[in-house]
């Protein structure tokens, strides 16, 4: 992405709270990434780092109550996506914007077939007839490569194996030609061979329509493989993020780097004991005082438990939030 | 491998599980062949890698070697005993040289049992609890070996996280001294950041205390940290077996081609570089497996041949065997 291109997706400071009083717990705290069109950006972290709820946050899908936007902006081909009303956001839902999620089988509808899933965007946000949709669904399911289109029309999801029901979600998400496509976890459920399939059709047919894609992923080898930008969450913020090469060459925050360090490689030096992170990742409730990552950190001073660092600028497109980045203040 | 040093020897093993179809008249329609002759050995001391997709039998090769399901053919031999069907008396001590690591940290540990009870379980159904300090000694002896405070034993497992989890379910494995640990998927459960802490444990825990383990997993890239030995499977068969390195080198099955390059290394500049072997569709149903070699309909370099006749596992010298016609024809 050029820095004169405007970026088509750009979340500012975004803060998504669950709960209220003590058991308060900021699932999401001043979150900020951009997305280039055509830009493929990988958000990297384990459980309870927030990515999935960042996504959520975007398609406005967090559950309300227990869960809300506090603050922050999410701005979407200029519209601030959090200012819109219910019915105003539906109109971006599965148009604009559409979401893969992890688990297939839980989120297409098992009593309707296939054919009428694909077709629905396409009735609801084109306001085609029904046949006309799904003319339009069979096409869609040629694209992602499913043989016998017209006979999976048909067919209910559950005659469908996990790769093939991924692929309906492909097909679903790329009805109405969106401008981005978040997919959270989309091949964790699935075999490996069936996994680089399936991101590998997602992949093409984004690049194909210049469509941007947002791919949540804990899973470091799959970043490399498709992302273009990463941006690296722990609990709850963003810690690091930069083009995907330059993160993987030069990563800077201990966090990046303990991750990297501890999960094996296929080409690998097996002599090497692994580098595990100690601890684990923290409670959200009860986060420390200053950086989250302290307590697990080596290298951590007396002034990372005080004081949280902020994400600083430290290399073009390359930005971190630590303290020991930032000599400045130390 | 001389014939003291095999701990494990199983031979032509099947599991079959029939599938049955109405209520009443309970017929059977058809047989799942989950594991389908599988043939291995394993040293002791030595870890031997079981990977393959799901639904490829492994997880059932790795009960039935420990006698949890029935074996409907084939041999299992355990310290020189054949042990295909031992009963019930007979399994008792058995189970004391043979444990089992669970995938699930949540699951496989009672939520009503303290940590103490979970790990001290095998102790008392082997009677070897009866000295209660020494039990008590042993208790704190074997979470300090996994890397827990012995002064959490009165916890329960909720208060702990997933990796503490493991290494409890760990422990509770090493109570009884096995002579080999079957393991089930034991870190797929885990965060990223906390894998590494477990599979060190295992890694450590052998070289101490020397046992096997038979490491069943689908993370290629775990099961290469901890294995001398890996065998692939593929619908109830096991299609390569050879030591780690060659197969990583040079697999030479087009299905571990196939699975080895599916799997993404964490470095874009080697990935940009990388040869992409691709397979198309998605592992058949067990139930009705392809004719001839069962890879066949996905294999890229599939010939008349395969689709007629079932390779045999094929030894190839050197601890390598492979099950595909076009080693054949090299061999030859």
């Amino acid at each position: 992405m050029t820095a004169a291109a405007k970026p088509l997706l750009s979340v500012r400071n975004l803060v998504t709270r669950f709960g209220r009083g003590r058991g308060a717990v900021t699932a999401v705290d001043d979150v900020s990434f951009d997305v280039g069109v055509g830009e493929t950006v990988a958000i990297v972290g384990e459980s309870g780092s927030g990515k999935s709820v960042t996504a959520l946050s975007i398609l406005r899908l967090i559950p309300s109550p227990p869960g809300r936007i506090e603050s922050g902006e999410i701005l979407f081909e200029g519209t601030d996506l959090t200012k819109l009303s219910e019915r105003e956001i539906m109109e971006i839902r599965g148009n604009r914007i559409a979401m893969i999620f992890q688990e297939p089988m839980s989120s297409l509808n098992p009593v309707l077939t296939v054919g009428l899933q694909v077709a629905e965007p396409i009735n609801v946000h084109r306001r085609k007839p029904w046949d006309a949709a799904l003319g339009t669904a069979k096409q869609l399911l040629g694209r992602v490569r499913m043989s016998d289109a017209e006979s999976r029309l048909r067919a209910y999801p559950h005659q469908f194996s996990g790769g093939m029901r991924q692929r309906a979600m492909i097909a679903m998400a790329l009805a109405c030609e969106p401008r981005l496509i978040i997919a959270d976890e989309p091949t964790t459920a699935l075999d490996v061979t069936v996994q680089a399939q399936i991101l590998d059709l997602l992949k093409d047919l984004a690049q194909g329509s210049r469509c941007s894609l947002i791919l949540i992923t804990h899973d470091l080898g799959v970043v490399a493989r498709y992302a273009d930008r990463v941006v690296v969450m722990y609990a709850g913020r963003v810690v690091e993020q930069a083009p995907a090469r330059e993160l993987y060459a030069n990563p800077r925050h201990p966090y990046t780097r303990g991750l990297m360090a501890s999960v094996p490689r296929l080409d690998g030096d097996t002599s090497k004991r692994l580098v595990p992170i100690e601890g684990q990742p923290p409670n959200l409730a009860r986060l420390p005082t200053g950086c989250a990552f302290a307590p697990r950190c080596r290298q951590a001073t007396e002034l990372c438990q005080r004081e949280r660092p902020a994400l600083a600028e430290i290399g073009p497109q390359h930005q971190t939030a630590c303290w020991l980045e930032t000599p400045a203040h130390v | 491998m001389s014939e003291a040093d095999v701990l494990l020897r199983v031979d032509d093993l099947q599991v079959h599980f029939p599938v049955h179809k109405g209520a009443v008249f309970r017929k059977q329609v058809a047989t799942v062949k989950a594991v389908d002759g599988v043939s291995f050995q394993l040293k002791r001391g030595e870890t031997l890698g079981l990977v393959g997709e799901s639904g490829c039998g492994k997880s059932t090769t790795g009960l039935a070697i420990l006698r949890m399901l029935e074996p409907s053919g084939g041999r299992i031999e355990f310290e020189g005993q054949d042990i295909t069907h031992f009963d019930k008396s007979s399994l008792r001590p058995l189970r004391r040289r043979m444990q089992m690591v669970y995938q699930d940290p949540f699951g496989s540990l009672n939520p009503r049992m303290k940590v103490r009870d979970i790990i001290g379980e095998p102790l008392e159904v082997h009677g070897l609890a009866n000295d209660r300090k020494a039990f008590d000694q042993r208790i704190a002896q074997l979470m300090r070996t996994v890397g827990l405070l012995p002064d959490m034993a009165d916890r329960f497992p909720h208060e702990f996280s997933g990796g503490q989890r493991q290494r409890i379910g760990i422990a509770r494995a090493l109570a009884l001294e096995p002579a080999l640990i079957i393991c089930d998927e034991p870190v797929s459960a885990l965060d990223v950041s906390i894998q590494a802490q477990v599979v060190n444990v295992f890694v450590e825990l052998q070289q101490r205390l020397g046992m096997a383990y038979l490491f069943i997993a689908h993370d290629l890239a775990v099961v290469r940290h901890v294995s001398d030995r890996i065998a692939v499977m593929y619908l109830g068969r096991i299609v390569e077996i050879a030591a780690r390195d060659e197969i990583y080198r040079k697999p030479l099955h087009p299905y571990t081609q196939a699975l080895l390059a599916a799997v993404p290394v964490a470095d874009p500049v080697v990935e940009a570089t990388r040869k992409r072997v691709p397979v198309s569709g998605e592992v058949p149903s067990a139930m009705n497996p392809p004719s001839g070699c069962r890879f066949h309909t996905r294999c890229p370099l599939a010939m008349d041949r395969c689709r007629h006749e079932d390779p045999a596992l094929r030894d190839l010298g050197a601890g390598r065997a492979v099950a595909c016609h076009l080693h054949d024809m090299a061999a030859q």
